[in-house]
């Protein structure tokens, strides 16, 4: 295939919303009839030009796309290695590339004539675009956060009840993300009639693997265009973080037909590979259900699922999207996983070499290219996706004291 | 897909119908507060009548709950309490217990198992059936044979959301009985009964010929009464639990037999 080519393989899922073995749905039968009634409005929405025309609108002129691919010059001649270019999702509105699938998500709700969106968040950056989006649709709102979460990630919190949004507080089982998720579904499915679950990874019951994907393709889509126009080819390796994995998969899906395009998939590695220590799911877990889908799952031998930890709280959850499961099967994406420590290195690098403080998620792509860019020639090209700004992380930061060092 | 024996549930409704009675199925969480006390309070709702003990496998991501269970699965996980030991405590239970014993699960804990182990091993610890709360049909062609291979019916949901369509889905795939969800949320207690449940059973019963037992948002005699003058049985779950909770500490099995029996008088009622 030419590389010039728009690539895209368009032939997963299945109809049953399985990549390979993994996917698929398993929910409460209450939530069967929503799921399917989203799947068909899903693709409704897909195949009509005046909704793609609306989100192009919103996420030009609102959210602010494309966002630059910016050529790392200080920080490649650094490392004396490839040279490095980082996809700027953090310039969009709200911080991080969240917006992308909550503006395809809202528009969607509204069209189905919900009038109120609920979500999850961890680190509190999906929360706050889901917020945004519903105070720019005129709709309600509810998200749910951990109560470890929500000390962690503050200023989030904040502007989110700004916003207008309802945030409700999840002291059950580990306080983060995962519990926030069940008690997000427990809301869904007593409110299904006038609710959307606004979910914010590529997580959960088919179809919002696929739908939440297809909302992030446009980051690869632009970097692809973009890499083309600046370097005249495409890159050697893409890096991205990997919590839910919703950066991640929309970066690496339009390269996936690239043979010559290496991707990393970079996992949280917390504080050690103990049980309960980190949120590597492809260094500690193993096929399970979570969450309405088949995937990678932290868990005990007895199918209880683990606690986890990262010093991110956008990448401390026990599960992983299907579709990663799936091309971490096939070997089409290498997956690693780098430490709290490490992940605050690499942030500081990046601020005092570029002038850019990245989010904590974004912090660990980063510290594997730091890693391998002095191990590759001046003529490689590695992508980074800077998924999210680090504003929200100044109080770990301070806490860290890395900014003093 | 119609199994061939008649199972202790199948057998345990035909009695209720030709007595011209309905039933009472009472759920706890298996070891809650520990599997010690399970033993005795199993033992305790079979005297107090229920016609049907579900044992909640305690999960510890249940987001099909509401608080009361949730509370129960924390109590039970803290404990140490996985599936491989209720399996294994199961046999001595049945010993003490005339009630045909459902398993009501999260489906991780039985994936992890291995579904033809735990088919396997369910069965012979005398188990007589399975709700997966999170499995629809469209995922469960191997645990329904898996389940059947060991002559244990497989329980599903229908609900107030599912489709003509769905109704007969889960119908098909259900054998002993079916479960049939009252209201939308999670679990708990109610002050009342969802208005159109007359309607919702009516439309469920034009897919099945099974028996309907209905449960979420159960908890008072009256209550009971109401549900069994419409469906063949009535599920209390919460409120059996919060008993657990609140009397089992300081009144002992006695307690929560006594409650038990609370709740069979509204049921004695429709026995005329």
């Amino acid at each position: 295939m030419s590389s010039f080519a728009q690539s895209q393989d368009t032939s997963l899922p299945d109809a049953r919303g399985r990549f390979g073995e993994f996917g698929g749905r398993f929910v409460p039968e209450t939530l069967m009839q929503p799921v399917e009634e989203l799947e068909r409005a899903y693709f409704a929405a897909r195949n009509d030009p005046a909704f793609q025309a609306e989100l192009d609108r919103l996420l030009k002129h609102f959210a602010g796309r494309p966002t630059p691919l910016f050529h790392a010059k200080r920080l490649s001649a650094h490392l004396g290695g490839a040279q490095i270019y980082l996809k700027r999702e953090d310039l969009l509105h709200t911080g991080a590339h969240k917006i992308n699938n909550c503006l395809g998500q809202g528009l969607l709700a509204a069209r189905m004539g919900k009038t109120r969106l609920i979500a999850e968040t961890g680190a509190g950056q999906h929360g706050v675009a889901t917020a945004t989006v519903a105070a720019l649709l005129g709709m309600n709102c509810t998200v749910y956060m951990g109560d470890e979460d929500m000390a962690r990630q503050a200023p989030n919190v904040f502007r989110m009840k700004l916003l207008g949004t309802e945030v409700v507080g999840v002291s059950s089982g580990s306080k983060t993300l995962k519990d926030a998720i069940n008690e997000a579904m427990r809301d869904w499915v007593t409110n299904v009639r006038d609710s959307h679950y606004l979910l914010g990874s590529v997580l959960g019951p088919h179809p919002y693997p696929l739908m939440v994907r297809e909302f992030h393709r446009v980051i690869g889509k632009e970097a692809r265009a973009q890499i083309l126009e600046q370097a005249g080819r495409l890159p050697d390796a893409l890096f991205a973080c990997v919590g839910g994995g919703s950066n991640s998969i929309g970066l690496f899906y339009d390269f996936i037909q690239d043979r010559e395009v290496k991707m990393v998939g970079v996992e949280a590695g917390g504080r050690s590979l103990a049980p309960g220590e980190h949120a590597a799911r492809f260094a500690g877990g193993r096929p399970g259900v979570l969450h309405g889908t088949y995937t990678y799952v932290l868990q005990t031998d007895d199918g209880l699922i683990s606690t986890t930890h990262s010093i991110s709280a956008g990448l401390d959850y026990p599960a992983v999207g299907p579709e990663h499961a799936a091309l971490y099967r096939k070997g089409r994406v290498e997956y690693t996983h780098v430490g709290d420590e490490e992940a605050l290195d690499a942030a500081r690098m990046l601020a005092r070499m570029e002038g850019i403080i990245p989010a904590l998620e974004s912090s660990h792509a980063l510290a594997e290219v730091i890693k391998r860019a002095p191990k590759m020639s001046r003529e490689q090209i590695v992508v980074v996706n800077i998924s999210g700004r680090g504003d929200k992380d100044l109080g770990i930061f301070q806490s860290a004291g890395i900014f003093l060092k | 897909m119609p199994v061939t024996f008649e199972s202790r549930i199948e057998a345990r409704f035909r009695e209720l119908s030709e007595q011209h009675r309905k039933g009472l199925i009472i759920y706890l969480t298996a070891g809650d507060p520990t599997l010690e006390a399970t033993a005795e309070l199993v033992a305790a709702i079979d005297r107090g009548g229920a016609d049907v003990i579900e044992l909640g496998v305690p999960f510890s991501d249940p987001l099909a709950d509401g608080p009361v269970i949730q509370r129960a699965s924390e109590r039970a996980l803290k404990a140490g309490t996985t599936l491989r030991k209720i399996l294994k405590a199961l046999p001595h239970w049945r010993a003490a217990v005339r009630a045909p014993m459902v398993l009501f699960t999260y489906y991780n804990p039985i994936l992890q198992y291995g579904l033809e182990a735990f088919a396997r091993d369910a069965g012979a610890a005398g188990a007589d059936g399975v709700l997966a709360v999170d499995l629809t049909p469209e995922e469960a062609d191997d645990y329904i044979a898996a389940l059947h291979g060991h002559k244990l019916d497989t329980v599903f949901l229908a609900s107030p959301t599912s489709s003509d369509e769905r109704l007969a889905r889960v119908g098909k795939a259900s054998t002993g009985f079916l479960y049939q969800v009252s209201r939308m949320g999670v679990t708990g207690e109610r002050d009342r009964l969802a208005a159109s449940l007359g309607e919702l059973i009516e439309r469920t019963r034009r897919f099945t010929r099974l028996p309907l037992a209905v449960g979420f948002g159960i908890s008072t005699p009256e209550q009971v009464r109401a549900v069994q003058s419409l469906a063949d049985a009535a599920v209390i779950g919460s409120a059996v639990v919060h008993a657990i909770e609140e009397k089992y500490p300081k009144g002992g099995a006695r307690a929560v037999e006594e409650f038990v029996r609370w709740l069979k008088a509204g049921s004695e009622a429709n026995s005329a």
